[in-house]
């Protein structure tokens, strides 16, 4: 049991990186802010799992939940009022 | 043997994870890679779930409420997002 | 966790978590997104309220954040799950050679 978290940790934290070289290797925008909201979401539980509920909880809502939001509103945003102007 | 149950069922949960994430990781279309995102989300509040479980604190289940909470809204905007024809 | 429902508790989250390995192996096998779509959202929600309902069973004293976690994802899982459809179906994906009925495609007919 001692054991178990510091192996999720070490899973978490992988997934993480990979996670971001997607976010970095992503040829369209959706998959890159969806892949950063992934590493958002990683963060948050590897925060809990090294005991910091509190910072996990504001990892929860401010990175995966809020900006995942917001740029996709914005894209939305941009890709209509493009459509707009030509 | 309670402990070597939720062991089992941990390590059920991590296969899961692996596989939603290779599933991400390949998505021929976006859409694929949203439903990944969101397979994820939900294997992460069972985590969170069995993470509580185990150390004990009820404390942990508030950040489980808030990713129930917020998690669609990111996948219902992506969807949104995506009805136009991105990719 | 060591009360009289304790060994129930504990078989039931393992119940949901295979719930949850299946869900899984199904996004990862199935060879369209609609297919994808069903097996990653209605397996998945099944194993997670499983695993609510066993660490009811194992910490008796939770059972009001369990049953707000379990409230809130019965209620947006279907909603985000639908919403993907319909993204995937406008998007324009294929199904799979072997898909028979498309129901969306009849009642729209020429709309949109």
């Amino acid at each position: 049991m001692t054991l178990l978290a510091p192996l999720a940790a070490a899973g978490f934290g992988l997934a993480m990186i990979g996670a971001a070289l997607m976010a970095l290797r992503a040829r369209s925008t959706a998959v890159a802010v969806l892949a950063a909201g992934l590493v958002s979401l990683f963060a948050s539980v590897l925060f809990l799992i090294l005991a910091a509920p509190d910072v996990a909880m504001t990892e929860a809502a401010i990175g995966s939940g809020l900006t995942t939001f917001l740029f996709f509103y914005v894209l939305g945003r941009i890709r209509r009022e493009g459509y707009d102007d030509d | 043997m309670v402990e070597t149950i939720l062991i089992a069922a941990a390590a059920l949960v991590a296969l899961a994870f692996v596989l939603a994430m290779l599933r991400f990781l390949r998505g021929p279309h976006a859409v694929d890679r949203v439903i990944g995102f969101d397979v994820l989300t939900i294997i992460s509040i069972t985590g969170i779930v069995l993470v509580a479980l185990v150390e004990g604190r009820a404390i942990y289940l508030d950040v489980a409420l808030v990713y129930a909470l917020l998690s669609f809204l990111g996948v219902i905007v992506a969807a949104r997002y995506l009805e136009g024809g991105e990719e | 966790m060591t009360g009289p429902f304790a060994l129930i508790g504990a078989l039931i989250v393992l119940a949901g978590a295979a719930f949850l390995f299946l869900g899984g192996l199904g996004l990862y096998r199935m060879p369209d997104s609609y297919t994808r779509i069903q097996a990653g959202t209605k397996a998945t929600t099944l194993g997670t309220l499983l695993v609510l309902a066993g660490a009811a069973f194992l910490m008796p004293g939770w059972w009001i954040k369990l049953m707000l976690i379990l409230l809130f994802l019965m209620f947006t899982n279907p909603l985000s799950s639908q919403v993907l459809a319909r993204a995937a179906h406008r998007a324009g994906i294929r199904p799979a050679p072997e898909t028979r009925a498309d129901a969306l495609a009849d009642d729209q007919g020429d709309a949109s």
